[in-house]
């Protein structure tokens, strides 16, 4: 009797595709990340160098026909050792951004939703992380499990989900009192089930955002990181190391330093503007005309 | 024949640092099949407190539930959650206040609608949608099929109570609970919704427990009226009764400060006072404060709801001991 339209399950993530596609910003983004990443995948398999061949003849030059983006003070071209090292940085920055997401919104979430003794307990919990020093909590991994890529992502995770948790303890604990959520119970609906479809739809734009800022402070991080001894070591390089040496010749060969934190920039705005449309796109209040 | 909820020394209270607030006091009542009950009280006065520690929405800690409410010989305020999730939503439904703020902004209206079914009769999701549409129909919605996959900000506030109403409804339950279902809304809308949630009662025979502080929606809806006064019963009957011969000052001071009871032009009648500070405690009638007819002992002695008349309670030491009659409007 009643003609159904387009009967598929999926609502938000679909409606919120369809909005994203409207908002070139963000679609510019995705592009733009897109190509980068595919740069990185591709570029060092087409780059008539790799990223460790030094040409001694050619150390510290600037950009010229031979070397696009020019030379580093070890002679080795840039533009293979940006692409190389953008792929350690765009894993770092989207694996471990993507962890502490995972173990920081569940976590979050769960105490915010219990509240009383299990919140207080969780949350001393991420206290005591908090108040640990990062460089011996670094330091201590190294002792223990030595020099491994791996820990890289540890290291950075066990750090980076905890600010997500605070945050979306608090917006689940304002979450929990809204009428919704109370008619959601009324339903008789399990808690897990409002946990995850009431609440976090609620919450996503959140936590977007704050995924958007995590990726570029995990890319320094990861710098960080690989000063210490943990993470990329020479003549490997990422994005942060580049930077980093970049910002010690700045004054002899600014060209070391402008390529790797135009690409990071690039980056971040890029992750920016798509995250600020993603969370437009999921809110299906801001999309008035269907 | 057994009630269907039979309430028995309902009280709820508040513990937090600053002292214990007893929102709930000692409130007894049965509700039979089909019947429709009233409670009226002015804010504060334990009605909501009421309904949520029916549906156990009442957080515990810092709330805290004594007494008894059979619900067909479950316990609603002590049996085990699940059992309660399989009662609440499926054989128990509550409709709130406010219908702006009680759909998830997030969710398609037909997802939310479908829910009930989906986890109370464990329907497929085709299923579930075309009863979800039919439901939408059933409470007044235009064009079902295609609002059903809008969001509920595309909807008015009266749309959104009907939305409400449908998934309160979805699983034909036994008892609707309507905490002020229609305060939020304007006058027209409410006699719609009035009219819904009377039109779905006949056809499903289900109980209704109707929370208001408009008299005038219970002299036209309601079988039997409770009066609440800082969480206690203060009057019981049907509502004729209620009205024609009333047993409580207070219930009689409520009916007097309805506007529309009121000569054009004089000034409106209101209660003196405030209602009592439920974290003090209250000797006597909580009401002698503010009662034109207190007498000196009523402010010591202490009160219980007693039948006066034939199936009408009420907690007035005056009415009780010297059969003191009000003034009837």
């Amino acid at each position: 009797m009643t003609a159904e339209p387009a009967e598929e399950g999926s609502s938000l993530w679909k409606d919120a595709w369809r909005r994203l596609g409207r908002n070139k910003l963000a679609m510019a983004g995705l592009a733009i990340l897109f190509l980068l990443s595919l740069a990185c995948v591709a570029g060092p398999f087409l780059s008539p160098y790799t990223y460790q061949q030094q040409d001694l003849r050619l150390v510290a030059t600037g950009p010229s026909p031979r070397h696009w983006l020019g030379t580093d003070n070890l002679g080795r071209d840039i533009l293979t050792r940006l692409f190389d090292g953008g792929r350690v940085s765009m894993l770092v920055g989207l694996v471990a951004t993507a962890v502490s997401l995972v173990i920081g919104v569940l976590y979050g979430a769960v105490s915010g939703f219990f509240g009383g003794k299990v919140d207080s307990l969780m949350m001393r919990i991420v206290d005591i992380l908090y108040a640990l020093p990062f460089t011996i909590f670094v330091i201590l991994l190294m002792v223990f499990f030595g020099r491994k890529f791996i820990l890289l992502f540890v290291a950075i995770g066990a750090v980076e989900w905890l600010t997500m948790a605070r945050i979306i303890r608090g917006q689940v604990q304002s979450l929990k009192h809204r009428e919704f959520i109370e008619a959601a119970e009324a339903l008789g609906l399990r808690r897990s089930r409002i946990i995850l479809r009431h609440m976090l739809p609620n919450v996503l734009g959140v936590i977007l955002v704050y995924a958007t800022l995590t990726v570029p402070e995990v890319m320094l991080l990861e710098a960080f990181l690989s000063f210490l001894g943990l993470g990329v070591q020479p003549p490997m390089s990422s994005w942060g190391v580049l930077i980093s040496d970049g910002a010690a010749r700045m004054e002899e060969s600014p060209w070391m330093l402008v390529a790797p934190a135009l690409a990071l920039a690039l980056t971040l705005f890029s992750l920016n503007f798509l995250g600020d449309g993603l969370r437009e796109a999921l809110d299906p209040r801001a999309a008035r005309n269907e | 024949m057994n009630p269907l909820l039979s309430v028995n020394d309902l009280r709820v209270s508040f513990h937090s640092r600053g002292g214990v607030a007893r929102a709930v006091e000692g409130v007894s009542f049965d509700l039979r099949r089909g019947e429709t009950l009233g409670i009226v009280g002015e804010s504060g006065s334990g009605k909501s407190v009421t309904c949520y520690s029916l549906m156990r929405l009442v957080p515990e800690p810092p709330g805290r539930l004594e007494g008894k409410a059979l619900f067909d010989g479950v316990d609603l305020l002590r049996c085990p959650l699940h059992e309660i999730s399989r009662i609440r939503g499926k054989r128990v439904s509550m409709i709130f206040q406010d219908p702006m703020t009680s759909l998830n902004p997030y969710m398609r209206v037909e997802d939310q609608l479908m829910e009930p079914l989906l986890i109370h009769e464990r329907l497929g999701r085709k299923e579930a949608r075309s009863r979800a549409i039919r439901a939408l129909e059933e409470a007044g919605i235009q064009d079902a099929p295609r609002r059903a996959r809008g969001y509920p900000h595309e909807f008015s506030g009266g749309m959104r109570q009907r939305v409400m109403i449908a998934m309160a409804l979805i699983t034909k339950p036994e008892l609707l609970i309507a905490d002020e279902p229609t305060t939020a809304l304007d006058v027209t809308v409410q006699a719609q919704i009035l009219e819904l949630i009377r039109k779905m009662q006949a056809e499903l025979g289900m109980a209704v427990i109707f929370v208001t502080h408009d008299l005038g929606i219970v002299s036209g809806f309601c079988d039997r009226v409770l009066v609440m006064y800082a969480g206690r019963i203060v009057e019981t009957a049907s509502t004729a009764d209620i009205f024609y011969d009333t047993k409580h000052p207070y219930a009689r001071a409520l009916q007097k400060a309805a506007p529309a009871a009121q000569p054009k032009g004089a000034p409106l009648y209101t209660i003196r006072g405030a209602p009592p500070d439920p974290s003090k405690p209250m000797p006597g009638c909580p009401f002698s404060p503010r009662c034109d007819y207190a007498a000196d002992y009523c402010s010591r002695d202490p009160v219980r709801l007693e039948e006066v008349a034939p199936a009408h309670g009420s907690a007035c030491l005056r009415v009780q001991r010297e059969g003191l009659r009000l003034d009837q409007g």
